[in-house]
């Protein structure tokens, strides 16, 4: 069971993990200065939990690996994120989307977890759900804020919901993994929680004049390690340091 | 010779100088057995940055106490709240300029209400500019009347 929980454990720290990233590469770069700030302590929070979920992992699978080693010496087949958070930020409209979708999940996500029997993971979760719920709160104000806004905004939202929409499907698919974890009392099936995401970005889209967009193709495999071409390169520049100055330290 | 829970709980927040870590309800725990200390401490946020200084700071704060050997441990549950700050530490945040938080149990996803104070001239005339600010727990105001901006540590 240890081994699935190392697992589970990585899927999650890994969707923190790879979402801290690519909202530090906004900084800077965003409309306005209180956002930049904004996006910064997002990634923060992001890289926070992250930080809790891989020491854990490292600790639970027993062979030494430490947050460092499991962030900066695994490869991306080895990495465990879904799909959403690795594709490249694209415009801000993208970006806004991005955090909405998986903001809304995390929150969910997190709120449930606090009643699993893993205590530790629950005291994460019990912690992080009040962070995701301000992350939620940026990403729903700017996408009814975009989509409601001009009629380039608008076009811009739209076009990166229904971009973004079939990666959504991954966080809540289930396999045998979850299932097992499930049963144990140990993690919650991500599959109970579309319905609650649902109710929750339906009418932020709605709010926004969206168009909510028809479920479809739903690309998967971040969970199994097979990626797009995007993590590696994110990896790549996230790792070097790292592996350019083995064992440094400041 | 300063007590140990003396010594730590005088340990200043290194990113907001003005409050102590026992008045921020950061400092949990601390004791003694065997001539070692044991101090147990929460982070505010998961990412908060300011966490590796306030360990080195409570061991320098021990050592000054004449107690050398410390171990500092980390625990997350109970979550850490605004609502843990204490009334001397709200006093001294909105002393520095800072306006406190409100109470954080009041239901809705995002523990946020309208109405902050402004700490330099009083006005009630104030309005949010960015529910982020310059450290995780805090949001960026700015005050109406008297046009100054703001921190804000925002209910969580």
């Amino acid at each position: 069971m240890s081994a699935d929980q190392v697992d589970y454990l990585l899927r999650l720290g890994d969707d923190a993990l790879v979402a801290a990233q690519r909202l530090g590469e906004w900084y800077a770069g965003t409309p306005e200065m209180e956002q930049d700030v904004a996006l910064a302590n997002i990634a923060l929070d992001q890289l926070g939990m992250a930080r809790l979920l891989l020491t854990y992992a490292g600790e639970l699978e027993g062979k030494g690996r430490d947050e460092d080693a499991l962030a900066f010496l695994r490869d991306d087949r080895e990495f465990r994120n879904c799909l959403l958070v690795e594709l490249p930020n694209g415009d801000f409209a993208m970006t806004m989307a991005k955090l909405l979708f998986l903001s809304a999940y995390q929150r969910l996500l997190y709120d449930a977890s606090i009643g699993v029997a893993d205590e530790r993971l629950a005291a994460m979760c019990a912690k992080a759900r009040k962070e995701s719920a301000y992350h939620l709160d940026n990403g729903a104000q700017w996408t009814i804020r975009l989509g409601d806004g001009t009629d380039e905004s608008h076009r811009r939202m739209q076009a990166a919901v229904d971009e973004l929409w079939p990666y959504t499907h991954e966080l809540f698919a289930s396999d045998e993994l979850c299932q097992r974890l499930d049963e144990a009392g140990l993690a919650v099936n991500p599959a109970t929680l579309r319905d609650g995401w649902l109710s929750t970005v339906e009418p932020v889209l709605a709010e926004a004049t969206l168009e909510r967009p028809a479920d479809g193709w739903a690309p998967e495999g971040g969970r199994r390690g097979v990626h797009t071409e995007h993590l590696s390169y994110l990896l790549a520049e996230m790792q070097v340091l790292h592996r350019a100055h083995p064992g440094a330290k400041w | 010779m300063v007590g140990a829970w003396e010594a730590v709980a005088a340990v200043v927040d290194p990113e907001i100088r003005v409050v102590t870590i026992e008045e921020l309800g950061i400092l949990r725990d601390v004791r003694e057995a065997d001539g070692r200390v044991t101090v147990t401490i929460t982070p505010t946020y998961s990412g908060c940055p300011a966490m590796d200084v306030i360990r080195a700071d409570i061991r320098t704060a021990l050592r000054a106490a004449g107690r050398p050997d410390a171990d500092v441990v980390t625990v997350l549950s109970p979550a850490w709240s605004t609502d843990n700050i204490s009334e001397s530490g709200r006093a001294k945040l909105a002393a520095a300029g800072i306006a406190p938080p409100h109470a954080a149990r009041r239901g809705g996803p995002v523990p946020l209400r309208l109405g902050v104070r402004c700490p330099r001239c009083g006005s009630g005339d104030t309005e949010e500019l960015s529910r982020f600010g310059s450290t995780a727990c805090k949001a960026l105001w700015r005050c109406r009347a008297c046009a100054e901006p703001f921190d804000h540590v925002k209910a969580f």
